[in-house]
């Protein structure tokens, strides 16, 4: 089984987000950068599988500045078997998963994993993308992932519920929460990583679709109103005549 | 010239977010003085998809064929595709449910159409170019997408846009569209329905309790809580971490985004992963001993206290309350 595992570079989940250049520009002064943990799990997935006895390679593809190899070690360290990074700055999701289709078409994969979405522009977009690029599956979020004979079960969730489906192979899957314990790079992982191969191959052009032209930090909320722990029919009140939304 | 938009339903009813999008397509369909356009697939009665009159479509296309009874994310994709060429429309909204998300990126990249999902206000056309505002990093930001394609596409958030009722009448047209074989590549196997619980990311209320309720044991006054208020049940990632609850109920960061008009959040820190999932909810209520615990920085109205004891009184003036 050959999988193919995208992952995504992300500021750390305890970020404070600011902006600089008038607000046109995400500030990463100071930002620590990490795997995206949805992308963490795609990738413990793809390991689990090909240690699990199926038998097959994981590689990793980024697509990104030469800033981001930590991240790609990192997830040699983890246990894909080799990376690739696709030299370009990732300008939207159109663009990503271009690329990402671009590699995958001349290396035909049996399952093309990636995050849910990226935690940073949370569009959810890549995979869905790549798969009607490719002209396969998808399933943009799975909740549980499991292959027999070939044949892919997923579980998606949908508004109150959960749905079953069955793809076989070529397929892309979102994966999400449930799908796999993330790992944690042990020493030997951590060591091997280095004389792992990662390979970095150009961009074809593609123009983007869409840009970010400014950025604001959400509303802020007044203070909180306290109320007394004797008093809750106060707070019953209030929600009913200033707050309006019981 | 007009606006397409994509009608969800549930077992022949149309969903909550329906109405929510129909009425954002109608709003900028009538902005720019076209038509908004609606299109249903599965099987939904006439009648059930009349009620998108009450939110400015004027034309209804319904995809009814038997092998489209349950979601085939290539095959929707596809119709929606070629019913947005057949219709002319530049512009496709969809919302930004699980069914959405993976619908909507498949429709752009066969449009080439620049893609905004989880918009979270109306779309401001400048002749070619749109400019729409959504959440990103995690709730932690608005950032406005522009978006310079021919055909545009938008996923609306869940619960962030005001329906207004816009009267109007509609026909209803069957559409049989030509559907390649390749596109049935997936097969539902089950569907599983939790009918007594009410969605969470469709919620209007959401009740959710983290790790001060000191075990599952405790949940039964949550679930009577959400029951009295009509809410959803969410709780945080360790407690589903701990098994205590489903993982379908964690919300933030790593969980399920909601952004209800009332959060009422129950022995729960307030830690930044799980805000990035809950701070757009309008009004936030915090209950929690520990009067310092973060939580009550981004809260409207706090109680500091003991939840096993608040929360029993909490239902008990609710119920007064529903009683007057
Ligand atoms: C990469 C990453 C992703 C994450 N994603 C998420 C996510 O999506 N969602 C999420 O929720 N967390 C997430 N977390 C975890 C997050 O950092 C917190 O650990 C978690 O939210 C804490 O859950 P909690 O508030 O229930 O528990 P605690 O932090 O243990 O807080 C319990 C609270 O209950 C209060 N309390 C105790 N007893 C009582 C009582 N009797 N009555 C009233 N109050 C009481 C305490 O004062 C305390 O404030 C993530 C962490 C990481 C590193
Ligand atoms: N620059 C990138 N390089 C490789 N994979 C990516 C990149 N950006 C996003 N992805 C993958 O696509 C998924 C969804 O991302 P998004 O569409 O940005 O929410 C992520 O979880 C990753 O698996």
């Amino acid at each position: 089984m050959k999988i193919l595992v995208c992952i995504s570079n992300v500021p750390d989940t305890t970020s404070k987000i600011t902006f600089t250049n008038n607000n046109s520009e995400f500030n990463n002064a100071g930002i620590q950068y990490i795997i995206n943990p949805y992308d963490e799990i795609a990738l413990s997935k793809a390991v689990d599988l090909v240690n699990g006895g199926a038998n097959g390679t994981v590689t990793v593809i980024n697509v990104g500045e030469a800033s981001t190899e930590p991240t790609i070690r990192k997830a040699l360290a983890i246990g894909a078997d080799q990376a690739i990074r696709v030299n370009a700055t990732p300008k939207d999701a159109w663009f990503v998963a271009n690329q990402i289709a671009e590699y995958a078409k001349k290396n035909d994969f049996d399952l093309i994993l990636t995050g849910r979405e990226s935690i940073d522009y949370n569009g959810a977009q890549v995979p869905a993308m790549v798969g009607e690029l490719l002209s396969i599956p998808s399933v943009s979020i799975a909740k549980k992932l499991t292959i027999e004979n070939k044949e892919v079960t997923i579980e998606r969730e949908i508004e109150g519920g959960k749905e079953v489906l069955t793809a076989s192979f070529p397929v892309v899957v979102g994966t999400a929460e449930g799908v796999a314990e993330p790992k944690i790079p042990n020493m030997r992982g951590i060591m091997g990583a280095r004389s792992k191969s990662l390979e970095v191959i150009e961009p074809i052009a593609v123009e983007a679709l869409t840009s970010f032209s400014s950025y604001e930090t959400p509303p802020t909320r007044g203070s909180v109103k306290l109320i007394e722990e004797s008093n809750v029919h106060e707070l019953v009140n209030l929600l009913h005549t200033e707050a309006k939304v019981i | 010239m007009s606006v397409i938009v994509y009608i969800e339903n549930t077992e022949g009813l149309l969903k909550k977010s329906a109405f929510e999008v129909a009425s954002y397509a109608a709003q900028i369909a009538n902005l720019r003085q076209v038509q908004a356009i609606a299109i249903s697939i599965g099987d939904v009665s006439n009648s059930e998809l009349q009620k998108l009159e009450n939110y400015g479509i004027s034309k209804i296309l319904t995809v009814t064929s038997d092998n489209l009874k349950s979601f085939v994310n290539q095959a929707y994709a596809s119709i929606i595709a070629v019913a947005t060429h057949k219709e002319q429309a530049d512009t496709v909204v969809l919302s930004n449910s699980f069914t959405g998300k993976g619908l909507a990126p498949r429709i752009a990249a066969k449009l080439e159409a620049g893609l905004v999902s989880n918009a979270i206000s109306i779309a401001a056309f400048n002749g070619e170019a749109v400019e729409i505002k959504r959440t990103a990093f995690s709730s932690k930001a608005i950032v406005t997408v522009t978006l310079n394609s021919p055909i545009k596409v938008i996923t609306l958030s869940p619960n962030s846009f005001e329906v207004e009722e816009r009267k109007t009448s509609a026909q209803i047209e069957n559409f049989v569209p030509d559907i390649a074989a390749t596109d049935f590549n997936t097969v539902v196997k089950e569907i599983v329905r939790a009918t007594d619980k009410i969605s969470l990311p469709e919620a209007e209320i959401v009740v959710s309790a983290g790790r001060g309720l000191k075990g599952p044991e405790n949940w039964g006054m949550i679930e009577e809580l959400a029951n009295v208020l009509g809410a959803a049940t969410a709780c945080s990632k360790p407690v589903s971490d701990a098994g205590w609850r489903p993982h379908a109920e964690h919300v933030g960061q790593t969980g399920i985004v909601v952004s209800p008009n009332l959060y009422i959040a129950i022995g729960i820190s307030g830690a930044i992963q799980h805000l990035a999932g809950v701070s757009s909810s309008k009004t936030i209520v915090v209950i929690n001993k520990d009067p310092e615990a973060p939580f009550f920085k981004v809260a409207d109205y706090g109680i500091v206290g003991d939840a096993l004891v608040i929360v029993p009184q909490l239902i008990a003036a609710l119920k007064t309350h529903k009683g007057n």
